[in-house]
């Protein structure tokens, strides 16, 4: 089948190609008309926007709301803008996916390396906590912080997400260490490394492709989760997404579009930013690994 | 340097026993090759002497330590493995040195003797390269200067050959040989290559089903085994087994399965007389069965052979043929014609007989 995709791309007619490239910008366009009208809007003024098309681009670009939603906008009560909050996530971020990739890999080390007795059933639950819905946990989650002291707490949140991204984490390095050279560890263990010198300098110099992987993938979740943000913080305390929430929603005075859709794109942009960056140096880890043969 | 004592060494794995209570003493310096079929529990055997599988019964000593309960980096052992194991992302200068960095060795200390193994595996110049651009043959003498810069007491090889091909193998193996008369540490080798085993080894053990069924040096299990097993694993092509009715009448003689006789020789008589009468095995070496000539020595017998098919070598050919439902081959003289669907008379050589009894499989 791949063999026939393959050929229709190498010999096919330019009808063809005329279908497929065309189909491919339709899509484009929708999918980047939104963005597209965040951006501009972001650059025009409230009278601008009140009185113009939607798709037009600004007349007088200016700045300001962007200013004003990093700096100046007001939510709820304080009028401080979101950088506050942008901080919140990232010192909610930066440690919780520290630490989840750091004890998936330890666990998926184990997992396939220092197997014990019953590391089935000990994987399968792990698993399992991919499966349970966030809301069903909410309220036994927030008795269990504030019994602990990290209730309303970055610290609780960080707490959370960990727990939280464990099951994926540990799920991602098992099934990369699976494969990895079993007769390497033995090989260290003769050579006399211990438990986490095996680890540090044999696997992990080795796991570049899964760590990207997997700071991807929880950088990705817990910077946009709103449900934890909302239930376990309040007040100055609330990662990004709970405070743009709050400040698109502010029901006084007028409604500032443009510095609405400033708040969302900053709000957007750490994501991004992760996925360009990391996302070659994930894409070159697979490949370098397909060749090594 | 040191020996090694293996003593009612068991492996029991959850439902199937891997090694059944195995006893072999290594004396220092010596050259001891495993080999056996695959799941014979030779490699288990291997990796309960280094330490990465536990032992379920018995006792292990290297150099007059008990290492029952020591882990394998404190058992000061090396080991080469079937895939290299190089750590991909060192060079060779650092995979060599790993393990005497962590036993914090001083760099100057380190330096000398990465040299002085990569010199005698004559790869000096591959020291900054990783192990990726290396070729197989040239892993392997890593894999190999890895274990000799530790100067352990023990070397442990674990099939280092298989994953070459035939003509890197037979140079690797002499590679191996010509290092363990350089730097004589006692080794113990597991292979299931029986060339393998005899060139190299001082004595070879040879396991069969978690059991060992000999022990001795290459020559003597070649010419005097215990078991039917040991006649039919060593030796390329493979003994010939026929079963026969011992029979006296007018001396000792065999019957083949088509009703011809062979003259048991005079000095076997006294061996094999209690056998008269019963069904036994005979076996007989390839090159034991030869073409026939004018005038031939005593105790040499002759039957006649259907060829089947004929294979030229070169120094010589092998025939085979069938006696009832056994398949034999005989080693002939390239000069003689052969051919197949021809009645070809050979010359057995029965000074060389084995007679085995089928119901033990002990060669009597």
């Amino acid at each position: 089948m791949s063999a026939r995709v393959e050929s229709g791309m190498a010999g096919g007619s330019l009808a063809s190609k005329i279908v497929i490239y065309g189909l491919l910008l339709v899509f484009a366009v929708i999918f980047l008309t939104p963005l597209f009208v965040m951006l501009i809007t972001s650059f025009k003024t409230l009278d601008e926007i009140r009185d113009g098309n939607m798709l037009s681009l600004p007349q007088h670009p200016t700045i300001a709301p962007w200013l004003s939603a990093w700096g100046t906008a007001c939510i709820g009560l304080t009028c401080g803008g979101i950088k506050g909050y942008f901080g919140n996530s990232i010192e909610m971020v930066v440690p919780a996916v520290a630490i989840s990739t750091l004890l998936g890999a330890i666990n998926g080390y184990i997992l396939t390396k220092w197997r014990f007795p019953g590391h089935k059933p000990v994987f399968a639950l792990m698993l399992f906590a991919c499966f349970i819905p966030f809301q069903a946990v909410l309220i036994p989650v927030a008795r269990v912080l504030g019994m602990v002291g990290l209730g309303n707490s970055i610290a609780g949140l960080v707490l959370v997400h960990v727990i939280y991204g464990l099951g994926f984490t540990t799920l991602f390095f098992r099934n990369y260490y699976e494969a990895f050279p079993s007769e390497l560890v033995r090989a260290a263990q003769i050579d006399g490394a211990g438990f986490f010198q095996i680890f540090s300098r044999i696997l992990l110099p080795a796991s570049g492709p899964i760590i990207i992987v997997t700071v991807i993938f929880q950088f990705t979740n817990i910077w946009n989760d709103f449900l934890f943000g909302s239930s376990f913080a309040s007040g100055d305390g609330v990662p990004m997404t709970v405070a743009l929430n709050n400040l698109v929603n502010t029901s006084t005075g007028v409604k500032e579009y443009n510095v609405d859709m400033a708040a969302a794109i900053i709000a957007a942009f750490p994501t991004l930013f992760v996925y360009v960056v990391a996302g070659r140096y994930f894409v070159r880890g697979l490949m370098a690994g397909a060749v090594k043969g | 340097m040191a020996q090694v004592s293996i003593r009612k060494v068991e492996k029991q794995y959850e439902s199937y026993k891997a090694v059944h209570g195995i006893d072999l003493e290594i004396a220092d310096e010596e050259f001891v090759v495993l080999v056996g079929p695959s799941g014979c529990g030779k490699s288990t055997t291997l990796r309960m002497v280094a330490g990465l599988e536990e032992i379920t019964g018995g006792e292990i000593w290297i150099g007059g330590d008990l290492v029952n309960d020591v882990p394998p980096r404190d058992r000061d052992i090396a080991m080469v493995f079937q895939n290299y194991a190089l750590y991909p992302h060192m060079t060779v200068f650092e995979n060599m040195a790993f393990g005497l960095k962590l036993r914090k060795f001083p760099r100057e200390e380190i330096k000398k003797r990465v040299d002085e193994a990569a010199r005698i595996l004559d790869i000096t110049s591959l020291l900054e390269r990783r192990p990726k651009a290396l070729s197989g043959g040239q892993r392997q003498r890593v894999a190999m200067g890895r274990a000799i810069v530790r100067n352990p007491r023990v070397f442990l090889f674990d099939e280092p050959l298989s994953n070459l091909d035939a003509k890197l193998r037979v140079q690797m193996r002499t590679e191996i040989k010509k290092v363990h008369q350089t730097v004589r540490t006692t080794t113990v080798y597991v292979t299931h290559d029986q060339v393998e085993a005899m060139t190299l080894a001082d004595r070879v053990v040879v396991m069969n089903q978690g059991r060992i069924e000999q022990v001795g040096p290459p020559q003597e299990l070649y010419h005097n085994p215990a078991t039917r097993f040991v006649a039919g694993f060593i030796g390329s092509p493979a003994m010939n087994f026929i079963p026969v009715r011992v029979l006296n009448e007018g001396g000792l003689q065999v019957q083949l399965p088509g009703g011809e006789r062979l003259m048991v020789p005079p000095q076997r008589t006294n061996r094999y007389a209690q056998f008269a009468g019963k069904e036994m095995t005979l076996g007989i070496r390839p090159e034991h069965l030869t073409e026939t000539h004018d005038s031939e020595k005593p105790g040499v017998g002759r039957m006649n052979a259907n060829v089947e098919v004929v294979e030229p070598m070169g120094m010589e050919t092998m025939v085979h043929f069938k006696i009832g439902k056994d398949e034999l081959t005989a080693r002939i003289d390239p000069a003689v014609h052969a051919a197949p669907n021809e009645v070809l008379p050979l010359a057995v050589d029965m000074n060389q007989m084995h007679l085995i009894d089928p119901a033990s499989g002990r060669v009597v």
